[in-house]
């Protein structure tokens, strides 16, 4: 006999889709089957009980193998590691809970550690210009209820969010957009002819890296001015045409991801997409969200925020908390050699970082805390593998609209194996003895 | 007859690339996610290459090799795609101009075709180039 | 646990009627006692103020609103953060102080329960999730219910009994304290772009005025019977002429009793009144309503209000009256965010300067104080800057000054550049009343504590009640030399006990207690329509699902406090 856990959340990407449900085997052991999550998510479930997981820490050797450490020599390194450090850095944070993020701060606290999340590489220039502009938006819901004029801007949510449009933004027979998809009107902005491009009523086919100049173009045709025959390769015409379609809504939203925030002009493009989610707010209802990528990067956003005041590329190394991306934040810190220890939990910038950012991980005391073999933990010391949040324990997670969500645990992690959370207490109360603050 | 070609390249997330990091980043599967670069047609027939073929990439930054495979998601000539991943990273532009973040959209890159080079499994090729020995 | 005995302080208790006499307070097992043993911890108060621990009734502390403040504005931590020390983990933020910081802050002041003034449902966990991260002072939450799509639909239909189950399971799944109500109906029209400015004006789509939802709601909350009553923020806030508006909301109390077994007396709570007390036409004309509106507050004794006073610094507005952000944003051209909440509500964020170069942020400052200033009776007039929107909470120390001294007022009028129009706009002027200790205590900690409904537990210093006492470096005996010094006295106590636990000895943190989150659990009889109405609207168009939503854990709420309350019989 089996059993259904209903109202699972995923914890794989920013839609935080929470009505999964998964069947496991009547003692609970065992995960069998998963319905409602995308190809992703179905993955990371099945996938989690894989009979080749590596369940106890481990040291790097010189050779390269692998010997088994216990939890607890794993904590010594880590409590020692931090504490002796100048500047260490504390990373990742996105694919684990907001209760272990909050014990992460306090360690980051005592070790003054510098303290970043995957906003870093994903959504920390708009970050940037939020801080500039601000940010009209609202929840996933208004969308599902409201949304007549959909755009994604930079993004492809068919591969990166699969759900989003069934979900949220497309299909849903919301409270007023009872018609579902033709309630909508879809405008894509990419360079490439993407699946979700195909779906769109109006692809823009911009010429890549030129999003600010289009953005800046539609500011202008909302306002009846005179613009070039052709902005970012897209034809005038097009221009008034896309505009006319925003305009015309009464509920728009534009959903934007790494082809703004990646490309050449980063924060100003987000920048510019704000200012004409703005502009649109003088005609008619208009608002903006960035399809955050990992399914707690948000959360990780939230609580460096309200316990430090910044919400990504936080230095703590003077015993107060300081912000300056491009200089706090960990690309920089690490191709500038800034960082003498590396501490890497719930992501993997082995893989995401470009390789000079990686090169000096290798070269310091480093610890990897993650379920996979990933390449950071291939170029990590230590390699502590912990329970699958969201499967083997719960915990609040954000979702991309900053609805807190509390994952829900399915099945029991691997005998003897620690949660994040677990981990981290354990190597803040050591830190606390070696710094004689316990 | 092959030359080399230059291309702007983007990187990104795929769905199979989503999958594969879940199934595990040790596995082949990874590599046959994330270890391609998706051309247009134009761009392919610009290099001389059949579809399916090894190619190094080579940036300011870098360079790697990857399978050329023909884009699901086009056209689009002029850009080629990497999904996101150690094989983007390995070439991608590092710079963040003061920015906090790498310009992983729009590095020029150049093309070579390069049939026999082997596509080296995710972590070792990260291993590799820190200079840390594999399992 | 400990015993204390704060010697020989003048105590100013309104709950015993204790006009500043030498008192001792004694304190064990984290209450107020008659007496203790001799092995107490004496603490001397000769020649100090001793009061109650003071109660916030309107503060915006914790949640997604405050916290986009935070991370949209870092310069707010540019001069501000300040390092790990002792028992204290680093904080920073000026007008949006982080949780730790906003904590000590709070209790350093002498404040020792704090109530976060408007949570959107859908968001609770994450309110939950600050208040838990803010040391020291027990907190509750009020959720919004102004803008609900259910009692909109209820209260359309006249439905009270469906309304007030439907409060009672909102209270219950987001561990919620009260009513609370921001621009009735015109946030729901702000997911448009639109608005209802006057209580006549109807919801586009749900056709119901804010008249029919403020009534509905009052008759709703007193149904039940809740420790607190419907807390309102009126259509129209910030307008030039808008104290017509708050009049009409005021009038909509009228012939309501409030009924309770927590010792409240009134049935509508009006919130930062000084932001909807507004006299003329446009910002030329602009003059002070206050007088208007406390005329007919004194005058009609079942409303209390609170001040919201303008501190004349740089700060950050946040609130759920959407629309008022984006119009603040046109007139101020600063950063504007704002977040649409489905089903339920809205905020906006923007920051504001107010200057005292700038005749109308004078006038706002100066209406702040004519009102608690005309109110007659200062258990129904409680001091607010309505955190962070008027100004920090810190400053509170600041408002005490002015109300306290006719000549701090003065030298702040004298220091305006435009003096000649805060004096013929406003009355301020002619005021002379100075607040004495004892007003203070009743505005601070016994007036708030009473409209909370929590007479029994704080905001005095009768045996029983919980040992929440604050002793503060102010001698009421001897005259004041300058009047700053009541400024500082009142920024750093020398003692803070915390439910019988010290939290602040001179100045500083020694001890974080253990805080409770305030909650009011309601009974009602079952109610299957509104269950399936609940449910139906999960299905269809919420964003999560309905057991996703109701589920609070542990984690979220260590240390909870019901109030209990029994509805069955109503």
């Amino acid at each position: 006999m089996t059993k259904t856990v209903t109202d699972v959340i995923c914890p794989f990407c920013g839609t935080l889709c929470d009505d999964l449900e998964v069947v496991v085997s009547d003692d609970g052991k065992k995960l069998l089957e998963v319905y409602n999550a995308c190809v992703i998510g179905t993955e990371k479930f099945l996938h989690s009980q894989s009979a080749d997981r590596v369940t106890r820490p481990r040291m790097h050797q010189e050779d390269g193998s692998w010997k088994e450490v216990s939890y607890d020599e794993a904590v010594e390194y880590t409590a020692q590691m931090l504490a002796k450090a100048k500047k260490p850095l504390m990373y990742g944070w996105s694919s684990t809970n907001c209760e272990a993020q909050s014990v992460g701060n306090e360690i980051a606290e005592i070790s003054r550690a510098c303290c970043d999340n995957t906003a870093a590489v994903c959504h920390g220039t708009t970050l940037i210009a939020v801080q500039d502009i601000g940010l009209p938006t609202c929840t996933l819901g208004e969308v599902k209820n409201r949304a007549d004029r959909v755009i994604f801007w930079g993004c492809n949510p068919a591969h990166a969010h699969p759900r989003h449009m069934s979900r949220y933004s497309i299909f849903p027979r919301g409270f007023f957009t009872g018609k579902g998809q033709m309630s909508r009107k879809l405008i894509v902005v990419d360079p490439r002819t993407t699946d979700t491009a195909k779906m769109a009523d109006v692809h823009l086919q911009v010429e890549q890296g030129r999003d600010y100049e289009l953005l800046d173009a539609l500011r202008v045709a909302l306002k009846g001015e005179w613009l070039p025959d052709e902005v970012a390769g897209i034809p005038a015409e097009k221009i008034r045409e896309a505009a006319d379609v925003l305009k015309s809504g009464r509920f728009g939203i534009i959903f934007f991801g790494m082809g703004v925030t990646q490309s050449i002009s980063k924060n100003h493009n987000i920048d510019a997409a704000i200012a004409l989610t703005k502009d649109l707010n003088e005609y008619t209802k208009y608002s903006i969200m960035p399809m955050r990528g990992h399914y707690n990067v948000t959360g990780s956003g939230e609580v460096f925020a309200w316990q430090f005041g910044f919400p990504y590329a936080v230095d703590l190394s003077r015993g107060f908390a300081r912000y300056n991306p491009g200089d706090t934040s960990s690309i920089d810190l690490l191709t500038r050699g800034e960082i003498d220890a590396m501490f890497t939990i719930g992501s993997d910038p082995g893989a995401h970082f470009p390789i000079s950012a990686v090169k000096p991980i290798a070269n310091v005391p480093s610890v990897c805390i993650d379920p996979h073999l990933t390449p950071t933990s291939g170029v990590s010391k230590l390699h502590v593998p912990v329970a699958f949040n969201g499967v083997e324990c719960g915990g609040n997670c954000y979702r991309m609209d900053n609805v807190p969500i509390d994952c829900r645990k399915v099945v029991e992690p691997p005998e003897g194996m620690l949660t994040d959370e677990q981990f981290l207490i354990k190597v803040r109360d050591r830190l606390k003895q070696l710094k004689g603050a316990a | 007859m092959t030359k080399n070609i230059t291309i702007n390249l983007i990187s990104g997330r795929t769905i199979q690339q989503g999958v594969a990091i879940e199934g595990g980043k040790e596995k082949a599967n990874y590599r046959t996610a994330a270890g391609i670069i998706e051309l247009d047609p134009t761009d392919l027939k610009r290099l001389g290459v059949w579809k399916n073929t090894n190619v190094r990439v080579t940036s300011p930054y870098g360079n790697v090799i990857v399978k050329a495979i023909e884009t699901t998601q086009g056209p689009h000539p002029g850009v080629a795609f990497i999904p996101m991943g150690p094989w983007a990273n390995s070439i991608v532009d590092p710079n963040t101009y003061s920015t906090g973040m790498p310009t992983f959209k729009g590095t020029p890159v150049t093309l070579e075709v390069t049939p026999n080079e082997p596509i080296m499994l995710g972590i070792q090729l990260v291993q590799k180039q820190c200079g840390v020995k594999s399992e | 646990m400990s015993e204390y005995l704060i010697k020989n302080g003048h105590v100013f208790d309104p709950v015993q009627g204790i006009k500043g006499d030498k008192k001792d307070i004694a304190i064990k097992d984290g209450k107020i006692v008659d007496k203790v043993g001799s092995g107490a911890k004496v603490i001397d108060a000769s020649g100090k103020t001793v009061m109650a621990g003071a109660v916030e009734i309107h503060a915006h502390i914790a949640g997604p609103k405050v916290n986009l403040g935070r991370i949209y504005r870092p310069e707010d931590k540019l001069f501000s953060c300040t390092p790990t020390h002792g028992m204290e983990r680093m904080g920073g933020g000026a007008s949006i102080p982080t949780t730790f910081k906003t904590g000590y802050e709070y209790a350093k002041m002498g404040y020792t329960t704090a109530m976060e003034a408007a949570m959107p449902p859908l968001f609770a966990r994450h309110v939950h999730e600050e208040i838990r991260d803010t040391p020291i002072i027990d907190e509750g939450a009020f959720p919004v219910f102004g803008n609900n799509w259910f009692v909109l639909e209820y209260l359309k239909n006249q439905e009270v009994e469906n309304t007030a189950a439907y409060i009672a399971w909102m209270l219950r799944v987001t561990k919620g304290y009260a009513v609370k109500v921001v621009n009735p109906g015109g946030t729901e029209a702000w997911a448009w772009g639109l608005n209802c400015l006057s209580v006549n004006d109807p919801v586009p789509y749900f056709d119901i005025t804010p008249a029919e939802i403020v009534k509905g709601l009052i008759e709703a909350n007193e149904y039940l019977g809740l420790p607190h009553s419907m807390h309102i923020h009126p259509n129209n806030l910030g307008n030039p002429g808008c104290y017509e508006t708050t009049l009409d909301t005021l009038k909509l109390a009228e012939g309501y009793k409030a009924k309770n077994t927590f010792g409240r007396e009134q049935v509508m709570h009006l919130t930062h009144s000084q932001f909807h007390s507004y006299k003329g036409t446009n910002w030329g004309d602009f003059e002070s309503g206050a007088k208007e509106i406390t005329d007919y507050v004194n005058k009609n004794k079942n409303i209390t209000i609170d001040t919201g006073n303008v501190t004349l610094d740089e700060t950050t507005t946040m609130t759920a009256d959407g629309p008022f952000e984006h119009h603040l944003t046109g007139l101020n051209h600063l950063k504007w965010a704002n977040c649409d909440v489905e089903l339920e509500t809205a905020a906006g964020v923007v920051p504001y300067i107010y200057s005292p170069n700038i005749s109308v942020c004078a006038i706002q400052w100066a209406i702040g104080l004519e009102i608690p200033l005309m109110m007659k009776d200062p258990m129904r007039c409680y001091i607010t800057t309505d955190h962070p929107n008027a100004g920090p909470f810190t400053r509170y120390p600041r408002v005490i000054k002015w109300l306290m001294s006719k000549k701090a007022r003065d030298t702040q009028v004298n220091a305006f550049k435009h003096k000649d129009k805060v004096l013929s706009q406003t009355s301020i002027g002619e005021l002379d009343r100075e607040i004495s200790l004892y007003e203070l205590a009743q505005m601070t900690r016994a007036g708030p504590a009473k409209s909370l409904g929590l007479t029994a537990i704080c905001g005095g210093l009768k045996p029983g009640m919980d040992a929440d006492v604050a002793v503060y470096n102010f001698n009421p005996d001897k005259p004041v030399a300058n009047p700053d010094d009541i400024e500082t006295a009142f920024s750093r106590c020398a003692a803070v006990f915390k439910s019988g636990v010290q939290v602040v000895s001179n100045g500083e943190i020694v001890g974080t207690g253990n805080k409770r989150t305030l909650w009011v659990n309601v009974k009602v009889n079952d109610n299957p329509q509104v269950m399936r109405d609940i449910n139906e609207k999960f299905v269809k168009y919420y964003s999560m699902t309905q057991n996703n939503y109701e589920a609070l854990g542990h984690h979220f709420v260590p240390n909870p406090f019901a109030l209990e309350v029994d509805a069955t019989q109503a």
